[in-house]
């Protein structure tokens, strides 16, 4: 693995390997001193294209804990600003000796481009590309939900589980990652949204489909996460209004309360408290988001450790 | 003026002729001809009707980086055309006389193959106002084809005002098919390497749409409508269903969308981008069987050269397009003569006769006969040979680099002259 660009690309061995991993990383960030020295004297460079204030900050904490030098490049106020090219960009980069380029990309398979491009040798990981992928979300959700129903001694796998993702699919990089993600750890995946945003085919991308949110919740899920749902969609006919989204796609209480008390809640984050998701559905005790940010830091100090520590550079 | 015997070559019709010319004419085809002109040995070797492209973009004026009328006339003589129709989608809009007048000399003065320009149908491709058609029609470029190729006449008012201005001397209009609002954001075929790689999908309903529409204002009008680059199976059968009804309707497919697949974008490799998206097997099968069946007349290259720049980014910033004059026959050869879905006489109808008569070229598509201008194209059928950056393009965004190919042009005559010799473009 010299690179993380999809969680299309992990075979379950390596997977689990990565999940295991990322629980040691958790265990070292429940310490007093949240410190290893794995990365000490190595670059690496948060390349933002887009906004993601939380996914910058956590790849910056997780790559400060392995004592990496971090350095932080915003699309915005930059060379970008001015017309420069992502081949630019990234020479740049590389030219001043980073070793590692974590990027957010609006445009889907930028982070596969660069890995795959002479213009770059360094070590590739795909914080977000366009609606395509986010493998270190999911991967922090696995890790989330391995710990969360067979605990956080598991090194196991994820068969037997039901897993719902709830929301606007068709959009979300999130949903990708998961899909492939949790299946090949052994979970069965559904997707549940109006079809305007759900993708035309997708077959191929998980084991059910749901057009109704209620008929989805009465199958028994052990987690449902529920997806962002942006502004903008309202206003390019994927959906009427917010009221109706909510009523018909979001876990308000009375939906919550039909569900098993062992049902695990997730959300990406950041949420529409009201709209995909009701307050106190995400305040409750069944809902983990706060625990899929801390699992979020340690994933990323393994993925960071694996391709940096492990494979080593410039290969 | 030169003399050129051709020696022992195969006509469409599998027959064995010499082949005279002279004064740019050819004067006689026979089994056996004495004569001290200079001989072409073309033994091996199907002489056809030298090919016409009715989709070409020489991108002169305006973008030279990527190609010129001088390149593109070059790489087309390579391909073993001998008339190109270049699109009007240049810097400035070929949407005026002066416009195509320019093309048109810059052609002329290349003097490789005849350059016919398309005009443009509205204002610089704005789809609001319709451009200067009869102008252009007039002027000394003889426009009878028009295109807003890269943009779609959406308006159905504007297209059908088109349709009707140009019946007054009998003029084409050119459909680019893709329903705008069907495509926002649009980056691949709709399906699920789409939802997979995470594009935005391009459904084959907007093409399918448009030409649909475009038919049936083609029936209003009584006027003639070219469908540019048709692309699924969905769309022949529209075209299919206008034809039966007798409607003035053809179309075109490019070599690519009769070869390559969108699984090919699976490394968001962008070589592979190019609009309309390459397709589905099952669309692949359904245009090469619309080919053979006559439902789409004529293959058409579509040649879209980029500087590199414009391909060596991501995906969604890259250009679309991708080069073909050089390759184009050799992909017909590939996929429709040694599938055995067409013989060559009909490859010699859907490269040569059938697009010089819709773009109105008279001294082309002539066929090997007596009296026939001499645009003569000789290819080896035998030859298979492994696609290299060898190109007389200025770009190289060419998508069958590494794949085998089976065909190569020999020797090429544009009226009388010789402009490819043992596969090599000629100095003059």
């Amino acid at each position: 693995m010299r690179h993380l660009l999809s969680t299309a690309d992990l075979d379950k061995a390596e997977a689990i390997e990565l999940l295991n991993l990322g629980s040691e990383m958790a265990a070292v960030n429940k310490r007093d001193v949240k410190k290893l020295p794995a990365l000490s004297g190595r670059t690496v460079a948060n390349l933002f294209f887009e906004d993601s204030t939380r996914t910058r900050i956590s790849f910056e904490i997780a790559a400060k804990r392995l004592s990496a030098d971090v350095v932080n490049f915003s699309a915005k106020g930059s060379s970008v600003s001015k017309g420069e090219s992502l081949k630019d960009t990234v020479l740049t980069l590389e030219a001043m000796g980073v070793e590692a380029i974590v990027i957010r990309h609006w445009s889907s398979g930028a982070a596969k481009t660069i890995a795959d491009s002479d213009w770059s040798k360094s070590v590739v990981v795909n914080a977000g590309d366009g609606t395509h992928e986010h493998p270190t979300q999911a991967l922090l959700d696995a890790l989330t939900i391995r710990d969360t129903i067979l605990g956080s001694s598991s090194t196991g796998d994820l068969a037997g589980l039901r897993v719902l993702i709830v929301g606007d699919v068709l959009h979300s990089r999130v949903a990708r990652s998961n899909a492939h993600l949790l299946r090949t750890l052994g979970a069965k995946v559904a997707f549940c949204g109006p079809a305007t945003l759900l993708p035309s085919s997708i077959a191929d991308l998980v084991d059910e489909t749901y057009l109704n949110f209620d008929e989805a919740l009465a199958g028994n899920f052990d987690v449902v996460m529920m997806l962002r749902i942006q502004q903008e969609r309202m206003n390019s006919s994927f959906l009427p209004n917010e009221t109706e989204y909510s009523n018909l796609y979001g876990l308000t209480m009375d939906r919550f309360n039909s569900l098993r008390s062992s049902t695990v809640i997730m959300h990406p984050g950041p949420m529409n408290r009201g709209l995909e998701i009701a307050s106190d559905v995400a305040d409750s005790k069944q809902s983990v988001i706060t625990n899929q940010v801390a699992n979020g830091v340690a994933m990323r100090m393994a993925v960071l450790y694996r391709l940096m520590a492990q494979e080593g550079v410039g290969k | 003026m030169n003399e050129f015997l051709i020696k022992g070559a195969t006509l469409s019709n599998g027959s064995k002729k010499d082949i005279l010319v002279s004064d740019g004419l050819i004067t006689k085809v026979a089994e056996s001809i004495e004569s001290k002109a200079q001989v072409i040995e073309a033994k091996g070797l199907i002489a056809l009707s030298g090919f016409v492209d009715l989709h070409t973009h020489l991108r002169q004026p305006g973008f030279e980086q990527s190609e010129t009328v001088l390149t593109g006339s070059r790489a087309a003589a390579k391909g073993g055309y001998t008339a190109v129709n270049a699109m009007a989608n240049t810097m400035p809009v070929a949407d005026s006389a002066a416009v195509v007048e320019q093309v048109y000399r810059l052609g002329v003065e290349a003097g490789y193959v005849e350059v016919k320009p398309i005009g443009a149908v509205s204002l610089a491709l704005r789809g609001e106002n319709l451009a200067e058609l009869a102008s252009m029609h007039r002027s000394l470029a003889n426009v009878s084809v028009f295109s807003d190729d890269g943009n779609c006449v959406s308006d159905p008012l504007l297209m059908r005002r088109a349709l009707e201005y140009v019946k007054s001397f009998d003029g084409v209009i050119a459909q680019h098919a893709q329903e705008p609002r069907l495509t926002v954001g649009a980056q691949m075929n709709e399906g699920a390497t789409a939802t997979k790689l995470g594009l935005a999908g391009w459904p084959s309903v907007a093409e399918s749409s448009i030409v649909a529409r475009d038919a049936l204002l083609a029936e209003v009008t009584g006027s003639k409508l070219h469908v540019c680059h048709v692309s699924t199976k969905e769309t022949v059968d529209v075209v299919r269903w206008a034809k039966s009804r007798g409607i003035s309707i053809t179309a075109e497919v490019t070599p690519h969308h009769l070869l390559l697949t969108e699984d090919m974008v699976n490394d968001y490799n962008t070589v592979y981008k190019v609009n309309p998206p390459l397709r589905t097997i099952e669309d692949v099968l359904a245009l090469r069987e619309a080919l053979a069946d006559g439902t789409i007349d004529i293959v058409a290259t579509d040649h879209a050269p980029h500087p590199k720049q414009s391909k060596d980014c991501d995906w969604a910033s890259a250009a679309n397009g991708m080069v073909g004059l050089e390759t184009a026959a050799s992909v017909v050869i590939e996929t429709m003569v040694k599938t055995g879905l067409i013989d060559w006489t009909r490859f010699e109808q859907v490269m040569s006769i059938q697009p010089a008569l819709i773009a109105q070229m008279p001294n082309q598509g002539r066929g090997i006969s007596e009296g026939a201008p001499a645009n003569i194209t000789l290819i080896d059928p035998s030859v298979e040979r492994l696609v290299n950056e060898d190109t007389e393009s200025l770009s190289a965004n060419n998508p069958y680099l590494g794949i085998k190919l089976t065909g190569l042009v020999q020797h090429v005559l544009f009226t009388g002259k010789l402009t490819v010799l043992d596969n090599k473009v000629q100095e003059f």
